[in-house]
């Protein structure tokens, strides 16, 4: 007696004899690689993808409409945890867009705390994500230990400069909200003086190494013409060789004062993104050098703004800037009243996601977790 | 290079197109272009190619709910009344809105300049609310026309895969509607005040003393 | 050579790996709950509310005007005003609030009541080892678990506590002083010197002029 076993995936007819061998694999919310509650639904050939759908929504908090019932500054601190490792330079694109929108000028020493509290930030935020992209690749924790010893001393000045690690709410309409205690700046020019050494020694652990660069280099190539049509911006926009930054471009807050290059890929693989992290992080280094030194005394909250009862004309207004993820942009519409009418999310890392299908197809499944670390996705900010 | 001379390019370029220019009352003096649905995706292509504007990104893609508003408006008439012409003051009542919107913020990144808005309205918000996609033109528009499906029931046809985004796949209704209800899913909450606490009293009384 | 670079990575593990025992800056982990960090000073946490002196009823800063209910995001400080008032830290006749509850399980410490507040009546507290057995009730605090004393808040905010303090200083020795100049300004009446004769002022027939109150 013979015993037919069943095949799993029966063939429907002679010519999908080849679909049979397909396997629909859902790379599903709880996965401790796809950076947050985000589903990949993946047909495989064996190892070799085939088709990805990406499935998010799982976080999807209605920050939108929220913000519809909330004043203007009650929003402040919805706005922190969209990005949640991110939370100064979402602060401030909230408050560039109110300030576009009611026509509120910003004085110099709050202008200059942005750009160092932000240039703090992508400091932290690029770090963080090269510690967890080795992390994915299984070098299991120690690189990113290492990126995490110098973000913690960032997070102790954010804490002892707003109060919060991470959720800091510190930006206001027309500046910030309190001013830099006493010898914070002197704290943050010794650690600054430090980062320098913390980069090399970075380097020399892991950029030449062997297996990074056989894991890394000619996957997940993306074209210069996909990346502009997919409105995919930020590093990995500039990892495949087109130069816009929008701290070059909009020139917003004092940008143009400042003197730093913008670092450009020749490959577009996920090892010149690698490494853009890091040149990125030199050009911060650079421009917090400079802030530190020109930081001038002087007001740091435009005088006429309101905290309560802020009734900005009608009207509308999209303010974007330069997060560490790409473009980061909200967009007002104003009735006249103290809430707005709509409040929209430009999300950065939602439009990254939309190159993931055909930057995955044809590579292995293990790829899959590279390239998505690689994009750097947060999913508060995907679902909003 | 302003919102005036693109507006008479596009309309020397794409013959019957129908195109009004929206200001903005703001300080941020961004301006935007309404554009009529028939001729939506040969206006973007031409935005897109033509060798001075060049704008190949698409950064944002917003939708928008204006229900029906009611407004009054004292409006002064000259009327013949006994003879004698006299200024009356009339009330007139109007209505704006009845329709969702779909704003389209346009950059270049080759040109490096930007941004131009343009705008298009559906003609209500129950069943005519049909517009064409422009993922075809820009495949940054893709995600983000899904959201407007899902948050607001705009139908973009042309649109390579329209389905939920964000919202489960079994989800009735648009949640980002002036109009949406939510679904009634009592949950005990300790400080729940002014309509969860109204929504509270009423399940206590039916499911009983608690 | 093949495998350099995994060479040199390894070399520079192998130097924090050894260097953690000689140089504390290579050592980061800390030994919590034996050891602590010191607390960094600007921190916040969950808000309380203010009172001056030794009576937490008495001293209570807040006059329950419910600025703070009305702009807090979540809409977690639930006030309810009390009909008869109390005298506050000038003397002043104030509401005060009957309830004052902040549910912690939807407060997100961003410190917006703190801002709006125009009193001082309510600051951030530091306090982070708050778990407890029961999920609703224990997380719901109440007036008497919110208040703390201004001793209290010096100690854990000491710069703000003492720039808060000055300002409310500066501020009554103003109100004090516009009194003064007030009650010395005003004509001496020949009621007054008649009253010092006679039985008794008569409410009816003589103003009191404003300020006078206690």
């Amino acid at each position: 007696m013979s015993t037919t076993i069943e095949p799993v995936l029966a063939p429907s007819s002679s010519a999908n004899a080849g679909e049979s061998q397909l396997l629909e694999l859902s790379m599903g919310p709880q996965h401790p690689s796809t950076h947050g509650v985000f589903r990949m639904d993946v047909v495989l050939d064996g190892e070799r993808v085939l088709r990805l759908k990406p499935v998010f929504g799982y976080l999807h908090r209605n920050h939108e409409k929220i913000a519809e019932q909330e004043s203007y500054l009650g929003s402040m601190p919805y706005t922190d945890r969209l990005d949640y490792i991110c939370s100064l330079t979402n602060n401030w694109a909230y408050a560039l867009a109110v300030e576009k929108l009611a026509g509120i000028q910003v004085p110099e020493r709050a202008e200059y705390i942005r750009i160092i509290t932000a240039e703090l930030t992508r400091f932290l935020n690029h770090s963080a994500l090269i510690g967890f992209l080795t992390q994915d690749m299984g070098a299991s924790g120690t690189p990113l230990m290492y990126a995490f010893r110098e973000r913690e001393t960032i997070l102790d000045l954010f804490e002892s400069l707003t109060g919060a690690r991470m959720m800091c709410n510190y930006m206001r309409f027309g500046g910030c909200r309190v001013d830099l205690p006493a010898g914070w700046l002197d704290q943050t020019r010794k650690f600054v003086a430090t980062l320098p050494r913390f980069l090399d020694e970075f380097e020399r652990l892991l950029a030449t190494n062997e297996i990074l660069m056989a894991r890394t280099q000619g996957v997940g190539v993306m074209s210069k013409e996909l990346a502009i049509n997919a409105g995919v911006t930020g590093p990995i926009l500039r990892a495949s060789g087109v130069n816009y930054d929008l701290r070059k471009v909009d020139k917003y807050g004092i940008y143009d004062r400042f003197a730093f290059k913008i670092p450009l890929g020749e490959h577009g693989d996920t090892y010149d993104r690698y490494m853009i992290r890091l040149l990125e992080m030199r050009e911060s280094l650079k421009i917090l050098n400079q802030a530190l030194k020109d930081i001038p005394e002087g007001p740091i909250v435009d005088p006429k703004t309101k905290i309560r009862g802020f009734k900005p004309r009608p009207g509308e207004a999209y303010g974007r800037i330069e997060s560490p993820k790409g473009e980061l942009g909200f967009y007002l519409i104003s009735d006249g009243t103290a809430n707005p009418y709509r409040y929209r999310v430009r999300s950065c890392c939602m439009m990254n996601l939309t190159v993931l299908e055909q930057l995955c197809i044809g590579h292995n499944v293990a790829d899959v977790v590279v390239i998505l670390g690689s994009i750097d996705i947060v999913m508060g900010e995907v679902d909003r | 290079m302003t919102l005036e001379t693109i507006k008479s390019e596009i309309e020397a370029t794409v013959p019957g197109c129908v195109l009004e220019i929206i200001p903005n009352p703001s300080p941020s003096a961004q301006h935007s272009l309404r554009i009529d649905p028939a001729h939506a995706v040969a206006i973007v292509t031409f935005l897109r190619d033509a060798e001075h504007l060049r704008f190949d990104y698409c950064s944002n893609v917003t939708g928008i709910d204006w229900p029906v508003k009611e407004i009054s408006e004292k409006v002064k008439v000259k009327q013949i009344v006994d003879g004698i012409e006299q200024e009356i003051e009339e009330v007139r009542k109007s209505h704006t809105g009845g329709y969702l919107e779909v704003v389209y913020h346009l950059f270049s990144m080759e040109k490096k300049h930007g941004p131009v808005i343009l705008r298009m309205r559906t003609e209500d918000r129950a069943e005519r609310v049909h517009l064409p996609s422009l993922t075809p033109v820009w495949q940054s528009a893709e995600f983000q026309e899904r959201e407007i499906f899902d948050l607001y029931g705009v139908i973009f046809d042309g649109h390579p895969d329209l389905r939920r985004i964000l919202m489960w796949d079994g989800f009735k209704d648009h949640p980002m509607r002036k109009d949406y209800v939510e679904p009634d899913d009592y949950e005990y909450e300790p400080t729940a005040h002014d309509e969860v606490l109204e929504r509270a009293r009423q399940h206590r009384t039916v499911m009983g003393a608690l | 050579m093949f495998g350099e670079g995994i060479l040199k990575g390894l070399a520079e593990t192998a130097r924090n790996f050894l260097g953690s025992y000689v140089s504390k800056k290579r050592l980061t982990t800390v030994q919590y709950p034996e050891e602590r960090l010191p607390q960094i000073e600007a921190y916040r946490n969950f808000p309380f509310l203010v009172y001056d002196g030794e009576d937490w009823q008495q001293g209570l800063r807040c006059v329950s005007c419910f600025i703070c209910e009305k702009e807090c995001p979540p809409k977690c400080i639930i006030i309810e005003k009390s009909t008869d008032k109390k005298p506050d830290a000038v003397g002043k006749l104030q509401f005060y609030p009957k309830v004052f509850n902040i549910d912690i399980s939807v407060c997100m410490s961003c410190q917006i009541c703190v801002e709006v507040c125009p009193f001082d009546a309510i600051k951030m507290d530091t306090d982070y080892e708050l778990s407890t057995t029961n999920r609703f009730s224990a997380l719901l605090w109440d007036k008497q678990q919110l208040a703390k004393s201004n001793e209290h808040y010096h100690k854990i905010h000491p710069t703000e506590a003492a720039a808060v303090d000055a300002q409310l200083a500066a501020e009554r020795a103003k109100v004090a002083a516009k009194t003064k100049a007030a009650a010395e300004a005003r004509p001496a009446s020949p009621t007054t010197a008649a009253n010092t004769n006679g039985s008794g002022p008569n409410p009816a027939d003589k103003p009191v002029p404003a300020g006078s109150e206690k």
